[in-house]
């Protein structure tokens, strides 16, 4: 123990230094083991089995074998109005959750980045959202949203805007009040990406501009946001994948409702597979939702890497 | 950097209408768990309770197994926490040492899971444990959670190898010591805050789960916290504010205590990681 501190000291950058072979060579296969072994077993051959069971008929307590069907799931699918409906939703909601929370945390980040006086009291509230389970997070704002007792209605009133309306079963309102509170749920952790990022960046440049009389649309533009844009990528990018594939949020504040108005695609996903067992179909559905993700994806990044600098 | 005394003013207010934003929905929640019945009623709600009470809380008590739930969430998110640390880190030792096809294929996975809709995963893992009777049994869902939390503990224990020089490692060596002797004597006591840290993000990720819990369990008696606090929404959507208020509240403490002991280190192990990788 003691040897350790006093080898740190002499932490002289060994030009070109050697990989440590002799500690982690062919021999250390071992270690891998325990992780390897579950991640296969629980990870990557469900995975497999999921894909096969897109193709069959499998369905919950039924006592005749289940049959290879072919691509009979996809194309019932291909016509299942409601899923497309679902799917729909789950895009609304993916980019109207993932865009004015990018927005808000990057306004935010900005601010905590600054001198200000109640910087920590913004780090610890940002916490909050963060470190709350989904399902509580809706609950709260379920209280926040309740026609009679909540808060929000007695804010409107208080400031003659009416009120009383009952935002979550409106066939109007439903999917927007749940929009805003995927935005507020998720806001701290992209603020804290965002702040990382910020704090990466060389102060130096930014003086450096000042000095040259950029204003601060300027510094931005060309200091902040160049030094920042490959987190602001990630994070927004993962985002719009972790909002298409949420669950728990909706589920405890509608759950889908009024009218299928805020089904999710995984609301629907979850209701076809365990409420009606048909986990065949539910698969097929699973499937659809990763190749339509992945195609996106590959999409989205490959636009904004290229499309380069004025971005 | 001097900024303008209007520029000073504007920031302010932002920084307000954010702290507004932030808080009002949790100090809602607050000030709903301490209202008497009458005062729920309200049809002019007050911030503050005129009459608190803490009958909220005895009533959720009451009304749900909630003690019963709570222990079932702790012994998951512990279990989970404890095996995946356990396994990820020899693991994530190779993964951050060696360049090898072995450490992109578990960056690959990594980011395919962070991607993954879970209901493709469920559904098999539903009918394996199904086949091995342990539907409705915590033991079933640890199993889940252990899978679940290892993307991100590799991610995360990954991270803090590489932060440990390897140069300590190849000076233990030249000492004489052996592989096991130079990671045990050398190594983890480097890594131990880096491990701390990312087990007691695995307890609280498994602590607030709430769809494989949903799904895997079924009995009131099994049922974790998340999934329990759904019950006192009726299936008409009507709920008894004030316990549902308090049982909420009383659900998030653990996790807000434990995430502001480890925020930092969090945000620093997930971005090691995405700049690293």
């Amino acid at each position: 123990m003691t040897s350790v501190t006093e080898v740190r000291k002499p932490a002289d950058p060994a030009p070109g230094r050697a990989r440590p072979r002799r500690v982690v060579d062919h021999g250390a296969w071992f270690l891998v083991l325990p992780a390897l072994i579950p991640i296969l077993v629980l990870s990557v051959g469900p995975l497999l089995y999921g894909i096969l069971l897109a193709f069959t008929d499998a369905q919950s307590g039924r006592t005749e074998p289940t049959q290879w069907i072919g691509g009979l799931n996809f194309r019932d699918l291909l016509h299942d109005t409601l899923f497309w409906e679902s799917f729909r939703i789950g895009l609304v909601w993916a980019v109207g959750v993932t865009v004015p929370q990018f927005l808000l945390a990057l306004g935010l980040a900005l601010l905590l980045n600054q001198e200000l006086r109640l910087r920590w009291l913004a780090r610890a509230l940002a916490i909050i959202p963060w470190a709350m389970p989904e399902v509580v997070v809706g609950i709260m704002w379920r209280l926040v949203y309740n026609p009679d007792a909540g808060i929000l209605n007695e804010t409107l009133r208080d400031i003659g805007l009416g009120g009383g309306r009952d935002w979550l079963s409106g066939l109007a309102t439903a999917l927007p009040a749940v929009i805003l509170v995927g935005v507020w749920a998720g806001m701290p952790q992209t603020t804290v990406a965002l702040l990382a990022g910020l704090q990466n960046t060389p102060r130096e440049l930014h003086e450096a501009a000042a000095v040259d009389g950029a204003g601060a649309w300027r510094r931005f533009r060309t200091v902040t946001w160049p030094a920042l844009r490959p987190i602001a990528l990630a994070i927004t990018a993962l985002n719009l994948i972790w909002n298409f594939n949420s669950f728990a949020l909706v589920y405890v504040l509608t759950n889908g409702g009024p009218g299928g108005r805020t089904r999710l695609p995984m609301l629907f996903a979850y209701e076809e597979a365990f409420r009606y067992g048909q986990f065949g179909y539910a698969a097929a559905m699973g499937c659809v939702m990763v190749a339509v993700i992945s195609i996106a994806l590959a999409v989205f990044l490959v636009g904004r890497l290229r499309g380069g600098d004025d971005a | 950097m001097r900024t303008s005394a209007p520029a000073r003013v504007g920031q302010y207010t932002a920084l307000l209408a954010y702290l507004v934003f932030l808080a009002f929905p949790f100090l809602w929640l607050l000030s709903t768990a301490f209202k008497p019945p009458r005062e729920l009623g309200s049809l002019h709600p007050t911030w503050i309770p005129k009459d608190p009470t803490l009958d909220n809380f005895r009533q959720a008590f009451d009304e749900q197994p909630l003690l019963h739930a709570a222990l079932n969430s702790l012994v998951a998110a512990l279990a989970a926490a404890v095996v995946a640390v356990l396994i990820a880190t020899p693991m994530a030792y190779v993964v951050a040492r060696r360049r090898t096809r072995l450490a992109k294929a578990v960056t690959g996975w990594v980011v395919v899971s962070q991607a993954f809709p879970f209901v493709l995963l469920i559904i098999p893992l539903f009918l394996v444990l199904k086949n091995l009777r342990m539907i409705n049994s915590v033991p079933g869902l640890v199993l889940v959670y252990v899978v679940w939390a290892l993307p991100f503990a590799l991610w995360m224990l990954a991270g803090y190898v590489r932060a440990v020089p390897p140069e300590l490692e190849e000076a233990a060596a030249v000492d004489g010591a052996g592989r096991v002797r130079t990671l045990v004597s050398v190594t983890a006591p480097l890594l131990a805050p880096g491990i701390v840290a990312t087990g007691l993000f695995a307890f609280i990720t498994a602590w607030n789960e709430f769809f494989f819990a949903l799904v895997l369990l079924k009995t009131p008696e099994k049922q974790t916290l998340p999934v329990v606090l759904t019950h006192f929404i009726g299936a008409e959507g009507v709920a008894d504010l004030g316990p549902l208020a308090a049982a909420a509240f009383l659900a998030t403490l653990p996790s807000l205590v434990v995430f502001a002991i480890i925020q930092r280190r969090i945000t620093g192990g997930m971005l090691t990681g995405a700049v690293k990788s």
